[in-house]
């Protein structure tokens, strides 16, 4: 089966992101498909590549980052959500004209109609937040 | 084998976008109705429900003055024009509330099979009749 995820809760605050991933991770070892993961809502936070979770905690960013380069995952942060939160990659930063930016590179902005796509072109779009 | 979606260039699938939070405390109602608005440049057949505290985003009326927020209650009123017209209001969750539809926005859109006649997109639904139109989605949004 062919799903998109969605995400819509900061990470370490709230579970969302870590059942999504261990979701992701399920479904990948059962041979099914994750045509994307979109982060919406606080859930662009878990695209920093910024964070320092202490050494006994798993660190949801890079949790993130190892299963997209396995499998290959397109995900995605919503672009407006993103900018409101001071979440900004290179590009974004430059236009903005701000003096950093904090995105991971396993990750990559775009619009929402990005999750709308995914609910089209999926076989389920499975929610995770509150 | 073609699968479903490679039918046909732009399938239309039946989105239900279900609103649960009031419109401020939380940014869920207005991200959600962002979402709203992009799905219609999909051409999908969506549709809004308005439930638990959700039914509050669309008070009439409403000022944001005290809170130093932005009120984005009028963008309701631009959805008819984005052809996005089939809007539930669960009846039960109006009721707790102490809400009729006196209390809640019009919204309206132009009925293009009726000489744009102008038509409520508002429609009061129990519950139970909640539950059938959800269960005949192919995606349900809900914050």
């Amino acid at each position: 089966m062919k799903f998109t995820i969605l995400i819509n809760e900061g990470p370490y605050q709230h579970q969302a992101s870590d059942s999504a991933y261990q979701f992701a991770k399920a479904a990948l070892e059962k041979g099914h498909e994750i045509f994307r993961v979109f982060f919406y809502n606080d859930a662009v936070n878990n695209a920093t590549r910024l964070s320092v979770p202490p050494q006994d905690d798993r660190n949801v960013t890079e949790n993130w980052a190892a299963l997209a380069e396995q499998h290959n995952l397109d995900m995605v942060v919503c672009i407006a959500a993103a900018q409101r939160r001071g979440m900004l990659d290179a590009g974004e930063m430059e236009r903005q004209g701000k003096d950093a930016n904090n995105i991971h590179p396993a990750f990559r902005i775009s619009g929402l109609g990005q999750l709308v796509e995914g609910g089209i072109q999926s076989d389920r779009l499975v929610t995770f937040g509150d | 084998m073609m699968e479903p979606w490679e039918e046909n260039e732009s399938p239309v699938k039946k989105f239900m976008f279900v609103n649960r939070k009031a419109p401020y405390g939380t940014v869920y109602a207005l991200e959600s109705l962002e979402v709203v608005l992009i799905s219609a440049a999909f051409d999908q057949d969506v549709s809004l429900v308005f439930v638990d505290d959700g039914v509050y985003q669309l008070k009439k009326n409403q000022s944001t003055d005290g809170i130093g927020m932005k009120n984005f209650s009028p963008t309701y009123n631009a959805l008819g024009d984005y052809d996005i017209n089939k809007i539930y209001i669960e009846a039960e969750s109006m009721k707790e509330r102490g809400l009729t539809l006196e209390d809640l926005q019009e919204l309206t859109y132009e009925d293009e099979d009726d000489d744009w006649a102008e038509k409520s997109s508002i429609n009061v639904v129990s519950r139970a009749e909640l539950a059938e139109l959800m269960d005949a989605q192919d995606v349900v949004i809900s914050s």
